[in-house]
C-alpha cells in the first residue's frame, strides 16, 4: 500500500467532489453546486473555470460578477498553491486516461512515446490560443462546445446522452493512439492550468543523493519531461507542465521524491 | 551550412505550425458554428434573445438544478421529488450541449412566483433585471420563453365540440388566453367557444400544450423568434395616439429607386419577367 498513497488520495478527492456535485442536483445539497463552467461552494463562494471564462469574455459578452470573481479565486488558488492540481486531483478525465495508461503498461502497448511531427505537448498551447480565437470569431465558447471534461462532468450530474461517447473516444484515443495523447498533447485547459500554476508553492522534490537511477519515477509520470533532474542534481520540479499528481513520489522506493513547498532562493 | 539549414527547418516548421492552427481553427469554427444553430428550443425564464444566450451562458447548470430542488417540487400525494422542467442539453440532443432548455410536453415550466432559476444564474445569461415589475420584485408574469399558438385544424374547439382545456390550464387564466364566441353556422344553434392567445400576456410555460387533448397538442409554445412577425418600423397605427409618438419627429425622405422613376399607373401596367 505504500507506493498508492497518493494515487488514493487522489481518487477519494476526484470522486468525493464529482459526488458532491452529482448530490447537489439529486439531493440538493448546498455543499458544491453547479459545475467547473461555475461552481457555489456552500452556496455563497464563487468558483469558475478560468479557461472557459477567457472563452466566454473574447466573445465580448462582460460576464456577471459572480462568474469572474469565481474564475479569479481558483486562479489565485492554482497559482500561489496548488500549481496544475486540477488536472490529476479534480478533472473526471484524469480517471480515463490513467486507466488507459495503466492499461498501456498492463499489456506493453508502447513503453516510449512516439515522437509525432505535429503533435507535440506543445499542441495544447495552440489549441488554448487557437479555442480563444474560434471563441471570438464564432461568438461562443469555444472548447466547451466539445469539452470531454465538462461533458463528463455534466454526464455524471444531469446525465451522458451521447456525450458518452467522447469519453470513450479520449479512452481510446490515449490507449491505442498517442499515449499521454489527450492530458499531455492536446487538452487546452490542462494548457492553461501549465500557465496559470508554474510559479505555485507545492512542488516535487528530488533528493538525488537518495536517488538510484531506477526510473520507475519516469516510466509512470504522464509529464515525464519534467523530471528532467533524475539522478543529475537536487532541485525542485518546477516546470508548470506537472501535474503534482504524486505517482512519482508513490513508486519512489529510495525516498529521493518528496512533496514540499518551492523555495524562491537559488540553492547551489 | 548547417546552421542555415537548422534555421529553415526552424521557419517551415513555424508555418506548418501556423498553417495547421489556421486548418484546425476553420474546421473548429464551422463546428461550433454549426451546433450553435437550434432555433427550435425553449429557454429559461428571462433568458437573453438565443444568440446573445448562446454566448453569455457558462453551462453550469445552477438554474437546472435550483428547479429540481425548489421546495414546491414535491408530489403532493407521494412527497417524493419531481423531474426538474429545465434539463442540460446532451451530447445528442441537437443543441448547444451544457445548456439549459425546457420541453413543455414533458415537463412544463410552472411559472414559480419566485422564479428560483434566475436568480442562480452566475453569468447574466438568465437576465433578471428583465423580470423586475415596477416595485422591483421579481414578476414572473414578466417572462417571455416562447408563445404559444393554435393550429386550428387539429383544434376541436374549431371543430365546434366544447373544449377549454387549454383555458383552464393557463396560469394566467383569462389573459394569456380568452374565449372568443362565435356562431356555429354548420348546427344554427350552437357557439364556437375559439381559445385565442394574446402574445403580450403569454409567456411560454407550456402547461397549455401539456393539458390539450388531442393526441399531438394542437396549441404548442414556439420560441419568440419562430413565432412571432414584424410589422417594422415604417407601419403606424394612425388610430392610437401614442403610436404616432413614434412619427412625431419624423421627416419626408424622398428616395429615387429605379423603379420609382416610373408613374405608379405604368408600373401596374407594365408586364413583368418572373
Amino acid at each position: 500500500m505504500k507506493n498508492m498513497k497518493y494515487l488514493l488520495l487522489r481518487r477519494v478527492t476526484q470522486i468525493g467532489i464529482l459526488f458532491l456535485y452529482f448530490a447537489a442536483n439529486a439531493y440538493g445539497w448546498h455543499i458544491l453546486e453547479g459545475t467547473f463552467g461555475t461552481s457555489m461552494l456552500f452556496g455563497i463562494i464563487p468558483l469558475a473555470d478560468p479557461y472557459n471564462t477567457l472563452q466566454v469574455l473574447a466573445t465580448g459578452f462582460v460576464l456577471g460578477s459572480d462568474v469572474l470573481l469565481g474564475a479569479a479565486i481558483i486562479t489565485l488558488f492554482y497559482f500561489v498553491v496548488g500549481g496544475r492540481a486540477f488536472c490529476s486531483w479534480v478533472c473526471p478525465i484524469n480517471m480515463v486516461t490513467d486507466a488507459a495508461n495503466w492499461l498501456r503498461r498492463k499489456f506493453n502497448l508502447d513503453k516510449e512515446e512516439v515522437n509525432y511531427r505535429f503533435l507535440k505537448r506543445s499542441a495544447r498551447y495552440w489549441l488554448m490560443v487557437v479555442g480563444l480565437i474560434v471563441s471570438a470569431i464564432v461568438g461562443v465558447a469555444a472548447f466547451e462546445v466539445f469539452s470531454p471534461i465538462t461533458i463528463m462532468q455534466r454526464g455524471i450530474v444531469f446525465g451522458f446522452g451521447m456525450g458518452g461517447a467522447i469519453v470513450l473516444a479520449i479512452f481510446l484515443f490515449d490507449l491505442f493512439g498517442v499515449k499521454n495523447g489527450w492530458c499531455g498533447h492536446l487538452c487546452p485547459l490542462g494548457a492553461a492550468y501549465s500557465v496559470i500554476g508554474s510559479k505555485s508553492l507545492i512542488r516535487v522534490k528530488h533528493i538525488h543523493e537518495n536517488c538510484t537511477n531506477c526510473m520507475d519515477c519516469k516510466v509512470v509520470c504522464p509529464e515525464n519531461q519534467v523530471l528532467h533532474m533524475i539522478n543529475k542534481s537536487s532541485i525542485a520540479v518546477t516546470d508548470g507542465e506537472c501535474t503534482n499528481c504524486g505517482r512519482c513520489v508513490d513508486v519512489c522506493n529510495d525516498d529521493a521524491l518528496e512533496f514540499g513547498i518551492r523555495s524562491f532562493i537559488k540553492q547551489n | 551550412m548547417a546552421h542555415s539549414n537548422n534555421r529553415r527547418n526552424f521557419m517551415a516548421t513555424t508555418l506548418q505550425s501556423v498553417g495547421l492552427a489556421a486548418l484546425g481553427g476553420m474546421l473548429w469554427s464551422g463546428y461550433t458554428d454549426s451546433v450553435k444553430a437550434s432555433p427550435l428550443v425553449l429557454r429559461p425564464p428571462g433568458a437573453l434573445p438565443e444568440k446573445d444566450f448562446l454566448t453569455a451562458c457558462i453551462k453550469c447548470g445552477l438554474c437546472a438544478e435550483a428547479c429540481v430542488n425548489r421546495d414546491t417540487n414535491r408530489d403532493t400525494q407521494t412527497g417524493e421529488q419531481r423531474e426538474g422542467t429545465l434539463k442540460m442539453a446532451k451530447g445528442g440532443d441537437s443543441l448547444l450541449i451544457g445548456t439549459p432548455y425546457f420541453v413543455p410536453l414533458e415537463v412544463p415550466c410552472y411559472m414559480c412566483e419566485d422564479i428560483p432559476c434566475v436568480p442562480v444564474c452566475p453569468s447574466g445569461a438568465l437576465d433578471m433585471p428583465s423580470l423586475l415589475n415596477e416595485k422591483k420584485e421579481l414578476d414572473i408574469n414578466k417572462a417571455s420563453m416562447g408563445l404559444a399558438v393554435v393550429h386550428k385544424e387539429s383544434c376541436i374547439s374549431f371543430w365546434g365540440i366544447q373544449c377549454d382545456a387549454c383555458y383552464r390550464a393557463c396560469p394566467l387564466l383569462d389573459s394569456a388566453i380568452t374565449i372568443e364566441y362565435q356562431k356555429n353556422e354548420r348546427t344554427g344553434k350552437h357557439a364556437y367557444l375559439l381559445p385565442i392567445v394574446h402574445d403580450n400576456v403569454c409567456t411560454g410555460c407550456g402547461l397549455c400544450e401539456q393539458a390539450c387533448v388531442t393526441e399531438k397538442p394542437a396549441i404548442f409554445v414556439l420560441p419568440n423568434e419562430v413565432a412571432k412577425g414584424k410589422a417594422g418600423d415604417h407601419y403606424v397605427k394612425g388610430w392610437d395616439a401614442k403610436d404616432q409618438e413614434r412619427v412625431k419627429n419624423a421627416k419626408e425622405i424622398h428616395t429615387q429607386t429605379k423603379r420609382s422613376e416610373k408613374e405608379a399607373s405604368d408600373y401596374l401596367n407594365m408586364e413583368v419577367e418572373y
